[in-house]
């Protein structure tokens, strides 16, 4: 396989004259899983330019905000992200929580990080499902799709909805989970930790799936710091950072997990990265059930919040499956906020769409972007 | 983290150093664990910037936000460190009839977009910015939408 330095120089010394072609892909576009654009300008097959424009989804959800009570963002929070409804949902209820100066019960704190990593289970196999379609395997996609059924099911039985669970609460979460989920989650999660290894094995086996993925998309760790990537894009490029740890949010700081870090910094790194994190996601999913279980079924899983949020700033960060979030609220004493604003992974990642793609053939563009894990809804607001 | 031989500065060295470096143009206003929360000048930003990027290690500029106090506008960056997870929240205060303030984007790539994002919403002018034109709405928007002067249907 030619590494970036053959390409680049064999497409110097071409004799053939050829003019610079900008191609646009999107917002229309297999390849975009969403509503965006990249527009691409070629120099026979290698990409010299790029540029990627968003705003196609721009609803203006921040000041939308500024129009509602606290706790009519909730459902709306949900929608920010819709393959991970209730990382978005559970940021926005933290943020509250910390301008009121509350701490809600350990109980919430155990079932909201549950959440979180089902959420998180569900991405990341949605992002395998599109890594599928991108790079020709349609049995990857069906494979994926078929295990984040069961998680979806586990949504059901937590909160009663598969998708936009409007679950979390400001002061814990809206009911508590029972003995059966309990059984079901466990079940659900050993079983996906046999199941994976099938999908991993037919694409690790694949020397499409290899070839297209090692090489390209190569990032230094320098430049991926200074871009502003974050996610698992960022952690396949060797910055060792994971929010859950080095910034502990709720109580991930007694969980036991290990935060995978590979310094090769092509998409290949970026895949093996979020494969890793399934199967650590699983891990807390297990110790948060001992936890909550050994809390017991009386305990206290929401507290009354008053209505009115004091004058003052707060932020939060967290680790989306996608990369960091953040909110930060100014709050002028009323029941709704003054600003709230998301900093959103994503549209940080796509904005080095350009650093990304430079170089590479246009055919590897698909195989490179979809590692970034693209979601419009956050990226447009 | 895990495996690096860097120690990078504390949350007390970091407001030390600010303060030492830059006497009167940066206020630190509080602090907290792995926070530090500063109020800077703002002719001296990209300087507090730039020091901050090359000599305590802040590689990731998490977010640049703006914000609409109707007689003033703030510009508020959050600035991490990925050796030891500190944050440092800078504000910069704007006079209403002066929204200019100088761009970071040469220091930190990744604040091309938010300060593009601010500037489309708020009317914020990032002076010394690579390209810095409409992102999220329309080329043909006369108006900053997430100015307050700007009323949402229904609200009063």
């Amino acid at each position: 396989m030619m590494s970036r330095d053959v390409i680049d120089i064999k497409a110097e010394t071409s004799e053939l004259h050829t003019d610079k072609m900008w191609v646009i892909m999107g917002p229309q576009h297999p390849f975009s899983h969403g509503l965006w654009t990249l527009k691409a300008r070629l120099d026979g097959e290698i990409v010299v330019d790029a540029e990627p424009i968003i705003g196609y989804l721009h609803r203006g959800w921040e000041k939308e905000c500024e129009n509602r009570t606290y706790p009519k963002i909730i459902p709306m929070a949900d929608r920010l992200c819709y393959a991970a409804s209730m990382t978005y949902t559970h940021l926005y209820c933290m943020t509250v929580e910390k301008a009121l100066g509350i701490d809600i019960p350990e109980k919430a704190k155990y079932i909201r990080i549950m959440a979180d990593e089902i959420c998180r289970i569900q991405s990341h196999l949605m992002w395998l499902a599109a890594v599928g379609t991108d790079l020709g395997n349609l049995t990857v996609f069906l494979w994926a799709m078929r295990e984040r059924e069961f998680f979806m099911d586990l949504n059901v039985r937590m909160c009663g909805a598969r998708m936009t669970t409007n679950f979390p609460r400001i002061g814990g979460v809206r009911n508590d989970i029972d003995d059966e989920f309990a059984m079901f989650a466990s079940r659900c999660v050993e079983r996906f930790e046999k199941a994976i290894w099938d999908i991993i094995a037919m694409i690790d086996d694949s020397s499409v799936f290899v070839s297209r993925m090692k090489g390209t998309g190569i990032l230094s760790r320098e430049q991926c710091a200074n871009l502003g990537i974050t996610g698992p894009a960022m952690r396949g490029t060797g910055v060792d950072f994971d929010v859950r740890r080095d910034d502990p949010y709720d109580n991930y700081d007694k969980m036991d997990f290990e935060v995978p870090v590979l310094k090769e910094g092509d998409s290949y790194a970026r895949y093996m990265v979020r494969i890793e994190e399934l199967f650590q996601s699983c891990k807390i999913i297990k110790q948060c059930l001992q936890k909550v279980k050994a809390i017991g079924r009386n305990a206290p899983y929401r507290l009354k919040v008053p209505s009115k949020v004091p004058a003052g700033r707060a932020f939060v960060r967290m680790e989306d499956p996608r990369g960091e979030s953040m909110m930060y609220l100014i709050s002028d004493g009323t029941d709704k906020p003054y600003r709230l604003k998301v900093r959103s992974p994503i549209f940080v990642n796509v904005s080095a769409a350009k650093p990304l793609v430079l170089g590479s053939r246009i055919a590897d563009v698909p195989a490179v972007m979809a590692m970034i894990d693209m979601c419009l809804g956050e990226t447009d607001r | 983290m895990a495996g690096e031989t860097y120690q990078a500065s504390s949350v007390q060295e970091i407001s030390d150093l600010l303060l030492k470096n830059f006497s009167g143009k940066v206020g630190i206003t509080r602090t907290g664990e792995r926070r530090v929360y500063a109020k800077v000048e703002r002719d001296s930003i990209h300087d507090v910037c730039a020091y901050i990027h090359d000599n305590l290690t802040f590689e990731h500029a998490t977010s640049i936000m703006g914000n609409d106090m109707v007689d003033r506008m703030e510009v508020i960056y959050h600035l991490s460190n990925y050796f030891n997870g500190v944050m440092i929240e800078l504000t910069v205060e704007l006079p209403a009839d002066n929204l200019h303030v100088r761009s970071v984007a040469d220091i930190w790539v990744g604040g091309n977009w938010h300060e593009r994002e601010t500037y489309e919403l708020f009317g914020i002018v990032f002076d010394g910015h690579p390209k810095l034109e409409r992102l999220l709405t329309p080329d043909t928007y006369e108006f900053y939408p997430f100015r307050k002067s700007y009323k949402l249907r229904g609200q009063g």
